[in-house]
């Protein structure tokens, strides 16, 4: 054996991961399942390709007018069989030329749909009857990377990976060892007392190269989601974030003695997070009111560190107000759980 | 004076530990010599445990000393911590490490002592040195356990309730062990309630009670400070007896009816037999069940306290 391999901090950490890796759930949970949620998520809101509206006309005229526009599929039918289509949705805008010579339009006026077939519609009626627009526009398409759901879910899982697994981690471990008089055990020896948790940091950010950086790889080469930041900066804000969530782990596990109660505790502490802090959709659907609060909240903080840095480029320098708040958190809770923490 | 520390395994003078309304541990005195396996015995709850883990430097007493190897916790922690080995009641090793990485772990605290594969020879489980812990048997834990304890070459060895809930067989099989230990020199401090332990391991005993020691000395003196040599056990059927009669009959120390049966406690197996059977024959009572074994620890407690040991 050489001497590092019979050093308590590197054998301490060796047993993190020894646990780590010989739970398969927990490898489940911390690494295929926010690539398979990133997966379903983003194949279920990929963006659409132009909708074409299905529509009827009652005379061939109208029909070829109508065929003009290409986002129209138009169907000719007989006034009768037309009618019945629009009652049942398979089409959502019927064309029929009125009494006086102009063109009925019939359609669901709450029916967004129907509204945009009206548009479309009377413009192409009207530009067959020979009207000319005064200004001509022109259309330039543009679908760019960064601004598709998918860009903005990545950084959200990334953010809650390292928030849960922290959470759970410390939490579970050290409840666990807790519980069956291992943290009692493990202080009746010579080591010293600090080593137990920064093998806890250890692991943690060993992990983090895993929890960060698939999910990361996965969006860049599945999605081709950007990555416009420094690098560096990405790195520090993540092992910012892992030791903030750690510290914050730490302080619930602080004196927890069963299963059931850090598992609540962890859940109190994270569910309202993973609502309002922009996981799955902005945060700033909630009221301007409470947006300070929410700011402050560790996970916030987080996410919009690695969205500003992934998907507009931040550097340092923008990640600061996040980093900031992350550093308080760290050290509030580092020094809170120092004080209320039981070995026994 | 430091000639007289090393010689003085463990020192401890008028303890005391109370928790809320409960005094668990009540001014008690103790001095282990080196070289010596000096057990608490007691039932649960007369503060064996509270003891132990005060002399373990885990529990802090409300007042009293401790002295272990002429060191103190006050002052020297980190010195004694490297030269006590410790088991203690119930602990759960950690179920997905293997015997081996489990005492690599805990070798890795001390700065001497033997290495894991050694420790793993000691309590004979070579056999499960890559097995997890979680597929230990209960003996085998206990055993792995110890090996934890022995890992630092400890000067000073505390075991609480080493044996507790192991089956006959895996009891034996660590009493062996423990008693290689005694051989090799070691001070040992050890708690149980099964009194055919401290017998067996102990050179000394001290029997605590409601947080005292209520008697101290080595088995043979506490046996025979009693007074008496026998018990006899026997069992008469539903029939009523009179106890005082049988009470008269000479070298009869103690009599009472317990569960159905009658115990009574005699110096003289030879002549108070004869004399029984007589005596019940008088009486018209007719025997179902006679039995007699010599006087242990558990008849010192039940003379001392009226209850048994294991009585909960």
């Amino acid at each position: 054996m050489s001497r590092l391999s019979e050093h308590s901090l590197f054998q301490l950490t060796l047993v993190r991961m020894r646990e780590f890796i010989r739970e398969p759930e927990a490898l489940f949970w911390a690494l295929i399942f926010p690539i398979a949620l990133a997966a379903g998520l983003g194949i279920a809101f990929r963006n659409q390709p132009p909708q074409v509206l299905t529509i009827a006309a009652v005379t061939p005229r109208l029909a070829e007018a109508l065929r003009q526009e290409k986002l129209l599929n138009v169907m000719e039918l007989p006034p009768a069989l037309a009618e019945q289509s629009l009652r049942n949705g398979k089409v959502v805008f019927l064309a029929e030329p009125a009494s006086d010579g102009s063109v009925a339009y019939r359609y669901d006026d709450t029916n967004p749909e129907g509204r945009q077939a009206r548009m479309l519609a009377d413009q192409a009626i009207q530009r067959a009857s020979g009207r000319r627009d005064p200004v001509a526009g022109s259309d330039r398409i543009m679908r760019e990377p960064g601004s598709r759901y998918i860009d903005f879910l990545i950084p959200g899982l990334i953010g809650m990976g390292i928030m849960g697994n922290a959470v759970w981690g410390l939490g579970f471990s050290i409840v666990d060892a807790r519980r069956k008089k291992l943290l009692k055990r493990i202080i009746a020896t010579p080591m010293p007392k600090h080593y137990y948790l920064l093998s806890f940091l250890l692991w943690r950010l060993l992990l983090l190269v895993v929890e960060v950086g698939v999910p990361l790889a996965f969006g860049a080469l599945v999605f081709g989601v950007p990555l416009r930041g420094s690098a560096l900066a990405l790195i520090a804000i993540s092992i910012l974030g892992a030791l903030a969530f750690s510290a914050l782990g730490l302080l619930v596990a602080s004196r927890v003695r069963t299963i059931e109660a850090i598992s609540g505790l962890a859940n109190a502490t994270m569910v309202p997070m993973w609502i309002v802090s922009g996981v799955f959709f902005s945060s700033q659907r909630f009221p301007d009111l409470v947006q300070p609060l929410i700011k402050a909240l560790p996970l916030t903080a987080v996410i919009d560190a690695l969205r500003a840095n992934m998907l507009q480029g931040a550097g340092f320098a923008q990640m600061a107000p996040q980093a900031a708040v992350l550093g308080a958190w760290l050290v509030v809770c580092f020094g809170l759980a120092l004080k209320l923490f039981r070995w026994r | 004076m430091q000639e007289q520390a090393t010689k003085a395994g463990l020192r401890v003078r008028t303890l005391r530990k109370a928790y809320k309304d409960v005094v668990a541990v009540d001014g008690i005195d103790l001095e282990v010599h080196a070289g010596e396996c000096f057990g608490l015995l007691g039932p649960n709850g007369a503060g064996k445990t509270t003891t132990i883990e005060i002399c373990e430097g885990l529990t802090e007493p409300d007042s009293g000393e401790v002295e272990l190897l002429g060191l103190h916790w006050k002052t020297d922690s980190e010195a004694l911590r490297q030269r006590l080995g410790i088991q203690l009641q119930e602990t759960q090793l950690s179920e997905k490490l293997t015997v081996l990485e489990t005492l690599q772990l805990f070798r890795s605290f001390f700065r001497q002592g033997p290495g894991a594969e050694e420790a793993i020879q000691k309590v004979q489980l070579e056999e499960k040195r890559d097995a997890r812990v979680g597929s230990l048997s209960g003996g085998q834990k206990q055993r792995l356990a110890l090996a934890c304890a022995l890992v630092g070459d400890p000067d000073l060895l505390f075991l609480d309730e080493p044996t507790t809930g192991l089956d006959p067989q895996a009891r034996r099989q660590l009493w062996d062990l423990i008693e290689e230990f005694k051989l090799a020199g070691r001070t040992i401090l050890l708690t149980t309630h099964y009194m055919e332990e401290a017998e067996r391991l102990c050179d000394r005993v001290a029997i605590m009670d409601h947080g005292k020691v209520i008697s101290q000395g080595t088995p043979r003196e506490l046996i025979a400070s009693i007074g008496v040599e026998h018990v006899v056990e026997f069992s008469a059927g539903n029939t009523t007896l009179d106890l005082a009669g049988i009470g008269r009959i000479p070298g009869v120390r103690d009599v009472r009816s317990e569960n159905g049966s009658v115990l009574m406690q005699v110096t003289e197996l030879h002549q108070a037999v004869p004399a029984l059977l007589a005596e019940l024959n008088r009486q018209g009572v007719p025997l179902t069940e006679l039995r007699t074994h010599s006087a242990t620890l558990e008849d010192v407690f039940v003379h001392l306290t009226g209850r048994h040991l294991r009585d909960e």
